[in-house]
C-alpha cells in the first residue's frame, strides 16, 4: 500500500543538518517491500546520504522503471518529485529529464531485472553519453515482483528459492559500465551501510555518469543456501577494495589514517573523496585495472566492492552538446524563436 | 499502330527523369524544377525511389503546371530515360504522343522505342568523355549536359538557370564555371543536331507569386523551432529522418546565444525509438518542449510510452511521417495509413490527437502548434505528414509567425501560486476542462511534488486500484478529450456551385489531388461539397457536414479506409452514408484517380434502377 504516508511527528530533538533539515526531511511514504528486505537498506543509505549532504530534498528528481526497487523512490524524498516510469526506461526518461534542466540532482534508481535485461540497451546508452545522475541498481538476481524467476544477473550455478539451478551466464553491470565509459563505478551491499551511505553521497556530487551495483538480497525469493545474492553468500564472499570519505567544501581531510593508506581525489565541484584503501595495490584511476581487478575476484566467487573506478575530471552530455548555462526548460519565446523577419528570410531563401 | 501526332502543350506536361541512383542526378533534377519555377510556372516534383542505397532505379518526376495543380497527375509526356535496368518499363509508361530522351552514345535496337512517341537521342557519354577524363566529373556532369539538352528542346531560358547554378555555387567560382560550361555543351549540341524547341514548352509567366517550394519536413522541423522546442531525441528511420536533420541545421543557424555560442537545444540521437520518446517524455515532464520524429514502425515501438503520455498527463509531439505499412511495408513509399495506429495507439482505453496538415505551410504552422497543445493538454501530439508531403518539395504559401504570439505552457503552477495556499492535486479538474495543473520538479520546498506513474491513482497522484477512483480519471480523461476540440485545427468546407446531394471529406497530402479532382468532376457534371479534416478529435462540423448529405465519399490513402473507421466510431455514423475511396499502391493518389473513382460511382447513380423503368 504506497499510499500509506508516514506519520509526521518526530522527536523535537531530531539533529538538523547545514540547511535545517533533518532526516525526516528525506523520508517518504511507508514502504511496502517485504519485512527486511535490501532494497530498505538502500533506501536508508540514500535518506542518510542526502541528509549528509545537505541537499535541498525538492532539487532532486528520482526516476525509476518498474519492479520492486523501482518501487522506492516512493519511500525516500517525499518532497521530490517521482516518476515511476515503463519497465526498463528510467534512463532514457532520466536523459531527457536532464537534458531539460541541468540544474536538478538525478537519481535514478533501477533493478537487475530493470536494467539487465530489457532495459539493458537505455543501461547502457545512457553511461556512454555520460549523463549527470547517480544510477542505482538495487541488484537482488531474481523477480520478486513476479515471485522468483531468474533475472539477468543471477549467478551462473545459482540456485532458485525452488532448487532450479541457473545454466545462463550473469551479466556484470559494473564490468559492462566500465568498458562503457562510466566515470564513477562502484558496487556495494546492502547490508554494508558505512560502504554505501559515502558511496552514494560520492556519486551524487560526481558530475557526470555515476554507476553503484548494489547487491541487494531479496529476502522471500533468494536468500536462500544456493543464492549468490543472499546476505550470508555475500557477507562471505564480499572483497572490498576501499572505504569512502566525501568531505565537501570546508571539511579538513581526514588523518585518521595512517600514511599511504588514504587517497584523496578532488573533484571538480570543490568536494574530496578520502578513499581508505584496504587493498593497498588497487587504483580507482585505473579503469583497464579496475576491469582486470573484477574478472579475476570474480573467478575466485569473490565480490569486489567499493569505489571501483572514478574520473575527477569527467564531463557530462551537456557538455558534450555545448548547451547553455539556463536550463531549458526556462527559456523563453525570447529566447527560443528567430522571429517574423527571419522568417521573412527564410521565406525569401526558397523561391 | 496508328499514327500519334506529338503532344503539344505550353506550361502544362509531366517529365519524369529515370536515373540510377547515388549517380548525382538529384541536384541536376531538382535544379530542372526549380529553373521552371524561375520562368514563373508552377511546379510540383516528387521523388519515387526503391529503399536502397546505391545502384538501383531511382525517379524524379517534374508536373509542370502553369494552372497550378500540386498533386500528382499520372502518366508521362516526356521521360528521360538515364536507367538502361528500368528502361523497358520506362519507356511503356510514356503517353501516346509523347517523348523519350535517351542517352544516344551506344546504338539501340528498334524494338526499344515506341512508334507512337518521338524518340530525341543526345550522345550524353559521347559527349562527356571527350570533355572530361575524371570518372566522377564524367558522371555527375553528364547530368548537367543533359539539362542543358533539356533547356534547348523545352525552349528554357539558359540565363534563368545559370542564375540558379550562381546562387549554388556562390563563393565557389571554379564549380559554378564547370558546371554552366557543362549546360552550355548539352545545350549547344541540342540547338546544332536536333529540331528545337519540342511541342512541350516552358514559357515564362507569372503564376508562381509569393509562393516558397519547400519540404514539409524541413518546414514541420522549422515549426518545432519557432515553437521552442528545445529537446528533440530521434532515431533514424525513412521517409521521417530528415526532420532531425533539418531541425539540427535550423538550430545551429538560429539558436546559439550569441554570447556564448552555446546552444539553446539539445539533440540527441537515440538509440532506438523507446529511447527517443522515453527521452522526449523526460524532458517534457520537467518543463521543456521536446519531440521525437519517426515513422509507422517507430510509432509501433513507441506505443508503451505513448500509453504513459496519455495515462500519466505527459506533453509529448510526436511527427510521424508516414509511409507504406504494414511491418516494414513500403519503407519509400507514401501512405496515409497510421491513422488509426496513432488515435489510439498503445493498450487500454486511449485516444491521442492527431495533426493533418496539407502542404508544409500548414506542417510549419501545425508542428508550432503542436507544442502548444501538448502543454495545454498535457498529452501526446501526433502531427500526421506522409512521405509525399515530407520529402517532396512542395510549392505553399509563405511561413508567417506573429511576433506577439506566446507559447501556452498549459496550466503550471509556480511556487508563488502553491505559496498562496492553491490546493494542488495533480490530477485535480479545478476547472471543469479536463485538464489539471501540473507543477515542474524543483518548484518548492515542501509544496507540489508528487509521484508521477502509469499505474493508476487518485486525484492528489496517490496510488491507488480503487475502481471508482480509476473510473472517475478515465472519465476525466474523456473529458480532456472533448476539450481537445475546439482547440484543434477546425475542418475546413468549401462547397459547391451548385447545391448538391453530395459530399467529400479528405485530408492531409490529398488535398491538392482533391482540388484538382473537383474541376474535373464538375466538368462531367458531378457537384461534391467538400469538407478537410484537419484534426481528430472530430470537430462538431464533420458530424453535421455527414448529416447534411445524402451520403459522403471519405478518400484516403489506404486499404482499410481507416479515416472513415475513425469518424464511424467517433460520432456513430451509419458506415453505409461514408463511401471509400482508397489509393494504396505507396504512389501519390492523383486527381485522375479521384475523379474516376468518384465519378464512375456517381454516373452509376444517375442509371434508372431496371424496376422503375419497366413499371
Amino acid at each position: 500500500m504506497t499510499y500509506i504516508a508516514k506519520p509526521k511527528f518526530h522527536h523535537p530533538g531530531l539533529k538538523k543538518n547545514e540547511l535545517g533539515y533533518t532526516h525526516r526531511d528525506y523520508e517518504g511514504k511507508i514502504s511496502t517491500l517485504c519485512a527486511g528486505c535490501g532494497h530498505d537498506s538502500i533506501t536508508a543509505s540514500i535518506i542518510e546520504a542526502c541528509y549528509e549532504l545537505s541537499i535541498e530534498p525538492h532539487r532532486v528528481a528520482k526516476i525509476s522503471g518498474i519492479g520492486c526497487s523501482s518501487k522506492t523512490p516512493d519511500y525516500f524524498l517525499g518532497n521530490s518529485h517521482g516518476f515511476n516510469s515503463v519497465h526498463g526506461r528510467m534512463p532514457s526518461v532520466l536523459t531527457g529529464a536532464n537534458l531539460a534542466n541541468r540544474d536538478l540532482i538525478y537519481l535514478g534508481v533501477s533493478g537487475d531485472g530493470d536494467s539487465a535485461s530489457i532495459g539493458f540497451g537505455q543501461f547502457a546508452h545512457s553511461i556512454r553519453r555520460g549523463v549527470n545522475m547517480t544510477y542505482i541498481v538495487e541488484n537482488n538476481g531474481v523477480y520478486g515482483l513476479t515471485k522468483g524467476q531468474f533475472s539477468a544477473t543471477a549467478d551462473r550455478g545459482s540456485k532458485s528459492k525452488k532448487g532450479v539451478t541457473n545454466t545462463d551466464n550473469a551479466i556484470d553491470l559494473v564490468a559492462i559500465a566500465l568498458q562503457l565509459g562510466a566515470t564513477f563505478v562502484a558496487r556495494s551491499f546492502s547490508g554494508d551501510k558505512t560502504q554505501l551511505v559515502p558511496l552514494i553521497a560520492a556519486a551524487i556530487r560526481h558530475k557526470g555518469a555515476s554507476f553503484i551495483d548494489v547487491i541487494s538480497p531479496c529476502i522471500a525469493f533468494n536468500n536462500h543456501a544456493g543464492s549468490t545474492k543472499s546476505f550470508d553468500y555475500v557477507r562471505e564472499h564480499n572483497d572490498a577494495v576501499n572505504r569512502l570519505d566525501v568531505l565537501v567544501g570546508r571539511d579538513p581531510i581526514s588523518v585518521d589514517y595512517a600514511p599511504g593508506t588514504v587517497q584523496v581525489v578532488e573533484q571538480h565541484d570543490g568536494s574530496r573523496l578520502a578513499l581508505r584503501k584496504l587493498d593497498a595495490d588497487y587504483d580507482p584511476h585505473d579503469r583497464l585495472g579496475a576491469m582486470t581487478f573484477l574478472q579475476k575476484h570474480a573467478a575466485k566467487g569473490q565480490i569486489v566492492t567499493g569505489l571501483l573506478y572514478v574520473d575527477p575530471d569527467a564531463e557530462d552530455l551537456h557538455t558534450h552538446l555545448d548547451t547553455v548555462e539556463t536550463p531549458l526548460n526556462t527559456l523563453d519565446e525570447k529566447a527560443l524563436c528567430p522571429g517574423s523577419a527571419v522568417l521573412d528570410k527564410i521565406n525569401a531563401s526558397l523561391r | 499502330m496508328s499514327v500519334q501526332s506529338p503532344i503539344s502543350s505550353v506550361n502544362d506536361f509531366v517529365v519524369r527523369f529515370a536515373n540510377v541512383n547515388g549517380s548525382g542526378s538529384a541536384s541536376a533534377n531538382e535544379l530542372f524544377a526549380r529553373s521552371i519555377l524561375r520562368h514563373g510556372v508552377p511546379v510540383s516534383p516528387r521523388n519515387i525511389f526503391p529503399s536502397n542505397i546505391q545502384g538501383l532505379p531511382t525517379w524524379y518526376e517534374v508536373r509542370v503546371t502553369e494552372a497550378g495543380h500540386l498533386g500528382a497527375r499520372g502518366g508521362v509526356d516526356m521521360m528521360v530515360a538515364m536507367n538502361p535496368q528500368t528502361w523497358d518499363k520506362d519507356v511503356a509508361s510514356i503517353e501516346p504522343g509523347g517523348y523519350l530522351f535517351y542517352d544516344s552514345t551506344k546504338p539501340m535496337p528498334s524494338s526499344k522505342f515506341r512508334e507512337d512517341i518521338t524518340v530525341i537521342g543526345v550522345p550524353l557519354t559521347a559527349i562527356t568523355n571527350s570533355t572530361y577524363t575524371d570518372p566522377r566529373q564524367r558522371q555527375l556532369f553528364k547530368n548537367i549536359i543533359y539539362l542543358g539538352a533539356l533547356c534547348a528542346l523545352l525552349d528554357m531560358d539558359p540565363k534563368l538557370v545559370e542564375q540558379l547554378i550562381g546562387e549554388q555555387y556562390k563563393g565557389k567560382e571554379k564549380l559554378l564555371s564547370s558546371n554552366v560550361h557543362a549546360l552550355h555543351l548539352g545545350r549547344d549540341w541540342a540547338l546544332q543536331n536536333l529540331k528545337c524547341p519540342i511541342g512541350l514548352r516552358v514559357k515564362k509567366t507569372d503564376k508562381v507569386g509569393d509562393r516558397i517550394f519547400l519540404e514539409g519536413n524541413s518546414a514541420a522541423a522549422l515549426g518545432a523551432v519557432y515553437g521552442g522546442a528545445t529537446v528533440c531525441a530521434w532515431y533514424p528511420i525513412t521517409p521521417s529522418s530528415s526532420v532531425a536533420e533539418a531541425f539540427t541545421s535550423h538550430c545551429k543557424k538560429y539558436r546559439h546565444d550569441p554570447e556564448t555560442g552555446k546552444a539553446k537545444y539539445a539533440i540527441v540521437q537515440g538509440e532506438d525509438e523507446l529511447a527517443s520518446i522515453g527521452i522526449v517524455i523526460g524532458a517534457s515532464w520537467n518543463g521543456a518542449r521536446a519531440f521525437t520524429a519517426t515513422s509507422g514502425p517507430g510509432i509501433s515501438l513507441m506505443t508503451e510510452f505513448i500509453g504513459l503520455s496519455y495515462f500519466a498527463e505527459i506533453p509529448a509531439v510526436i511527427m510521424n511521417i508516414q509511409r507504406a505499412g504494414p511491418s516494414t511495408g513500403m519503407p519509400t513509399r507514401t501512405q496515409q495509413c497510421d491513422v488509426i495506429a496513432c488515435a489510439y495507439a498503445s493498450h487500454g482505453d486511449t485516444k491521442h490527437v492527431l495533426l493533418f496538415p496539407e502542404d508544409p505551410a500548414e506542417a510549419f504552422e501545425f508542428a508550432a502548434a503542436a507544442f502548444d497543445l501538448a502543454e495545454r493538454l498535457q498529452t501526446t501530439i501526433f502531427l500526421m505528414l506522409d512521405l509525399d508531403i515530407g520529402m517532396n518539395h512542395r510549392l505553399c504559401r509563405p511561413l508567417k509567425w506573429d511576433d506577439a504570439r506566446q507559447y501556452d505552457r498549459g496550466k503550471v503552477m509556480t511556487a508563488e501560486m502553491l505559496e498562496e495556499g492553491r490546493d494542488f492535486g495533480r490530477y485535480l479538474d479545478v476547472d471543469g476542462d479536463g485538464i489539471p495543473y501540473r507543477t515542474y520538479p524543483g518548484t518548492h520546498p515542501t509544496k507540489g511534488s508528487y509521484f508521477t506513474r502509469g499505474t493508476s491513482r487518485d486525484r492528489y497522484a496517490r496510488y491507488s486500484e480503487e475502481g471508482a477512483v480509476y473510473a472517475d480519471n478515465m472519465q476525466r480523461l474523456v473529458r480532456k478529450f472533448e476539450t481537445a476540440q475546439d482547440m484543434v485545427p477546425r475542418p475546413l468546407q468549401a462547397n459547391a456551385a451548385k447545391p448538391t446531394k453530395y459530399g467529400v471529406i479528405y485530408f492531409g497530402s490529398t488535398s491538392p489531388a482533391m482540388d484538382e479532382a473537383i474541376g474535373i468532376l464538375e466538368a462531367r457534371g458531378h457537384q461534391l461539397d467538400r469538407l478537410r479534416i484537419r484534426a481528430f478529435p472530430f470537430h462538431s462540423s464533420v458530424a453535421s457536414f455527414i448529416a447534411d448529405h445524402d451520403f459522403v465519399y471519405v478518400v484516403e490513402q489506404n486499404r482499410d479506409a481507416q479515416l472513415r473507421q475513425l469518424i464511424v466510431n467517433e460520432n456513430g455514423i451509419d458506415p453505409v452514408r461514408l463511401v471509400p475511396i482508397l489509393h494504396y499502391d505507396g504512389t501519390p493518389i492523383t486527381a485522375r484517380f479521384i475523379a474516376n473513382a468518384i465519378g464512375d460511382h456517381q454516373d452509376h447513380l444517375k442509371v434508372t434502377p431496371l424496376r422503375k423503368a419497366v413499371s
